[in-house]
């Protein structure tokens, strides 16, 4: 009773983890079909959303808010990842639609320039960042319309970032000179998120221990999926998206702005990343690389899921997380004891973390031999287009 | 159609001939006339989305692509004064990006610092004539088949006399044939598992029985006999393991269980139910997992109660003074790390060695052992280089066995298995993220070939031997 107990609490605690991650991107892979590579990068900037909200309020006018910073940093870190999700969603991704190969090789690039980003960000750099971006979408208004219409228009284009550029990385090596200017704010280094007292320790229900801070994760998973699906069947913008999702020219036609809806999905999509991100703060170590460690697994939860269902998502998460539990932590052997010799040493030898994770992936690869389109597809017409 | 990722589900088709081919889209690019569309009038084409936007994103692309080079890419370069009669060219072979690049940075910055110390000093001197060390850097990129290339490249186009290098067992694996096969020079400063003895590499970290063994006596002494192994997935994990379970056969300590957590995950709710499981009552963990796997163990550790206050003494060989500043103290508090070298080292050379260190990078910075080890290696080499009067790498290394330095831990000397002596510390971290050190073994010689293990046990390495299998034979 025991054992089983702690299987499926440990199981739900490992597959809210991956539920979390991958929720965001069950959005935006699910209902938009784009493969977001910078899905993890995501990710982590919500999880420097939460540095940055502990490093302002550990010494500070507001010290006294200290202990709920980690309830703070949701809505922030959802704030800022969703804004980078708008910026890319318009920069990059609208004009990608369609073709998944380069969305696919686009993201990966704007993962990497995501990472390299906190790793070099200064106040020089920022700066001259904001302002290269300022003028590069400001120059349409700046310079004369005729320009625009002329055979060499879209070298203008070309000439004008080139120029914002140009502008942005003057004005940051002049700033540069400013030694307080130059300071990374992050460097490439870790950095420390410490989960505040009421986080830290763990609570016995039924002879299981609990760690709180899994508790919380379980908890904001279970009101992030709420507020996901409310959100998708209740409100406008929801019933909006999935509309487009199901039928993009008859939703136009009927006047549906779908381009508004895109940016939208996208940034709920990186927004939930940037949640998640908050989360994964409380378990594993914050730096430049975190998304890496989780976008592999987010994909496999979507994937095994079915695309465009959030209840495959949820299955998907929970099954991988107690199969990893039961298989990683061996607790096969403890259910039965008395099994064969020969099961038991296959049983031993998968049992531990690595090994588990292989099986987990053949398990999955499997699978989707027989269940191609996963858990749960979405049926209908628009699957056989 | 039936697709099975769904990407293309949206009605827009996936056949070969309605996606646009590079050329297509180039020529796309430079023609003035309108572009013809490859893609089908599908739902994903917008009516406002016109063909100047997307060029113009393009444009910017490129031109954000040069801001971020550009401004990642900060200039450097230092100029020592005059007074030198020649150069001599080292390499420093680091991971500088890529996930080893947070440990291996300082490890090089330490032997810049070293070689900085050096020049202001006058340089090597060789052979009447005072050289300049000047070191070429090159980016191993956290790639082991990175390491080795680069390690090619120094070797045959910059022509160094040493090269300094690599962190993780895998890179110094990884170079170890190149280095053989020239027959040239690799310094390498990082503790490590032992069962190696190259004619070609000297090894200025700590050998098992410099770090780990101790420990594990040490505990079985003080803390109990019960032992649970984790680690990373890797070489040094293994093998150190390996090492660890024939000493505890041999000294009376009873194995509970191991475990190994691929590189990178973070995911340790099985490690940490296997651990209660053999472990209900408290007993020791030795811990070698490297990298970001450290701070999800030490955070999902305290969370689960399995704290030292419980009773679990915790050792890890891979947690330094850096690592605890990044984990953060209050997780780490109370656990024990061995090494050759605490910052809170209470001697005059330690505390010169750290205040220097932080002067050139930053007060905020703290020193560790394998930082100290760079610093010693490259003073090391240039000692050799003065005693062998010649900056020949065949010469340096015959002339190395034998000299000695007066390393920031203490007096150290290159012993004839290539390896140096070190003074073996065992440390507990404090609320500062400090050590304070709680057993000094005091100083131990090197053994490459490992005592406990069956296989190598009876075996030795002595360079100073001539004899075709001077690394490893039966003593």
């Amino acid at each position: 009773m025991n054992v089983l107990l702690d299987t499926l609490f440990n199981g739900l605690a490992i597959g809210s983890v991956l539920m979390l991650a991958a929720l965001g991107l069950a959005v935006v892979f699910g209902l938009m079909g784009v493969i977001n590579m910078a899905h993890g990068e995501l990710m982590m900037l919500g999880a420097y959303t939460t540095f940055v909200v502990q490093n302002l309020l550990k010494n500070g006018p507001l010290e006294g808010l200290f202990p709920v910073y980690i309830l703070l940093s949701i809505p922030l870190a959802f704030l800022v990842s969703g804004l980078a999700g708008l910026l890319l969603e318009k920069t990059v991704i609208r004009r990608l639609y369609g073709r998944p190969l380069e969305t696919l090789l686009a993201t990966w690039g704007v993962s990497l320039i995501l990472q390299q980003f906190v790793r070099s960000v200064s106040s020089a750099f920022f700066i001259g960042l904001i302002a290269a971006v300022a003028l590069g979408l400001l120059a349409p208004r700046l310079l004369p319309a005729v320009w625009w219409r002329q055979r060499w228009s879209p070298l203008l284009g070309v000439g004008s970032w080139l120029g914002a550029g140009a502008i942005g990385i003057g004005l940051a090596a002049a700033l540069g000179n400013e030694r307080s200017l130059d300071q990374p704010w992050f460097s490439a280094r870790n950095i420390d998120v410490t989960a505040p007292e009421w986080l830290r320790g763990s609570i016995d229900v039924a002879g299981v221990t609990m760690p709180t801070a899994r508790l919380f994760i379980i908890a904001l998973t279970l009101v992030s999926l709420l507020a996901v699906h409310w959100f998708l069947q209740k409100s406008v913008w929801g019933i909006r998206i999935r509309a487009v999702t199901q039928n993009r020219p008859m939703s136009s036609c009927l006047g549906i702005p779908t381009e508004k809806v895109d940016a939208l999905t996208f940034s709920v999509g990186s927004g939930l990343a940037g949640v998640a991100g908050v989360a994964v703060t409380l378990l594993g170590s914050v730096g430049p690389n975190l998304g890496g460690n989780y976008i592999v697994d987010c994909f496999m939860v979507v994937v095994l899921g079915g695309v465009g269902k959030l209840l495959g998502t949820v299955v998907a998460a929970l099954s991988i997380g107690v199969l990893s539990y039961i298989l990683g932590s061996g607790s096969l052997l403890l259910l039965w004891p008395q099994m064969p010799a020969g099961l038991n040493e296959t049983i031993t030898f998968f049992a531990t973390t690595s090994m588990a994770k292989v099986l987990v992936f053949i398990l999955i690869v499997v699978f989707l031999q027989f269940r191609p389109a996963g858990l749960f597809p979405q049926k209908g017409r628009m699957v056989e287009a | 159609m039936r697709t099975i990722s769904g990407i293309g589900r949206n009605g827009y088709k996936t056949s070969a001939t309605s996606v646009p081919t590079f050329p297509e889209t180039a020529v796309g690019l430079l023609r003035h006339g309108p572009r013809r569309q490859p893609i089908p009038r599908s739902i994903f084409m917008k009516p406002s989305a016109k063909r100047i936007p997307s060029l113009r994103l393009i444009g910017g692309a490129t031109a954000f692509a040069t801001a971020f080079s550009l401004v990642a890419c900060g200039g450097g370069g230092t100029s020592t004064g005059g007074g030198f009669d020649g150069e001599v060219k080292v390499g420093i072979l680091h991971s500088r990006s890529g996930t080893m690049a947070i440990s291996e940075n300082t490890v090089a910055e330490a032997e810049l610092m070293a070689i900085d110390e050096i020049n202001k000093a006058g340089g090597v001197k060789v052979d009447g004539k005072k050289l300049k060390i000047v070191p070429i850097e090159e980016d191993g990129a956290s790639d082991w088949p990175t390491f080795a290339e680069k390690a090619k490249k120094l070797i045959d186009q910059d022509q160094v006399a040493v090269v300094f290098g690599g962190w993780t067992s895998a890179s110094r694996k990884a170079m170890l044939p190149v280095f053989e096969a020239k027959d040239h020079f690799l310094f390498y400063p990082i503790q490590y598992e032992g069962q190696e003895c190259s004619k070609n590499i000297f090894y200025s970290g700590a050998t098992p029985n410099q770090q780990a063994e101790p420990a594990v006596s040490w505990l079985l002494k003080n803390k109990g006999k019960d032992f649970f192994l984790v680690g990373s997935d890797y070489v040094y994990p293994r093998t150190a393991n390996t090492i660890m379970k024939e000493q505890l056969k041999v000294e009376g300590g009873n194995l509970v269980g191991e475990d190994y957590l691929p590189l990178g995950n973070t995911e340790v709710a099985p490690i940490i139910a296997k651990i209660k499981q053999a472990l209900p009552k408290g007993g020791v963990i030795v811990n070698t997992l490297n990298g970001d796997s450290n701070v999800a163990f030490f955070k999902q550790m305290k969370a689960a109660d399995l704290t030292p206050a419980n009773g679990y003494t915790i050792m890890s060989f891979s947690i330094a003074e850096e690592e605890v500043a990044a984990i953060g103290p209050e997780y780490l508090e109370g656990t024990y790390a061995a090494w050759n070298f605490f910052q809170s080292l209470d001697t005059p050379a330690s505390k010169k060695f750290t205040a220097d260190f932080k002067a050139k990078y930053g007060d905020k910075r703290v020193t560790n052992d394998p930082a100290e080890s760079a610093y010693n290696m490259v003073y090391l080499w240039a000692k050799g280089a003065e005693k062998a009067n010649s900056v020949d790498d065949n010469k340096v290394r015959d002339a190395l066995i034998g000299v000695t330095f007066d390393a920031p831990q203490g007096k150290i000397e290159v012993q004839p298995n290539h390896h140096t002596t070190e003074l073996v510390m065992i440390g507990e971290v404090q609320k500062d993220g400090m050590f304070k050190i709680v057993e000094n073994k005091g100083v131990l010689k090197p053994i490459a070939w490992n005592q406990f293990v069956p296989e190598t046990k009876g075996y030795t390495c002595d360079w100073t031997q001539d004899r075709p299998d001077a690394g490893k034979f039966k003593m």
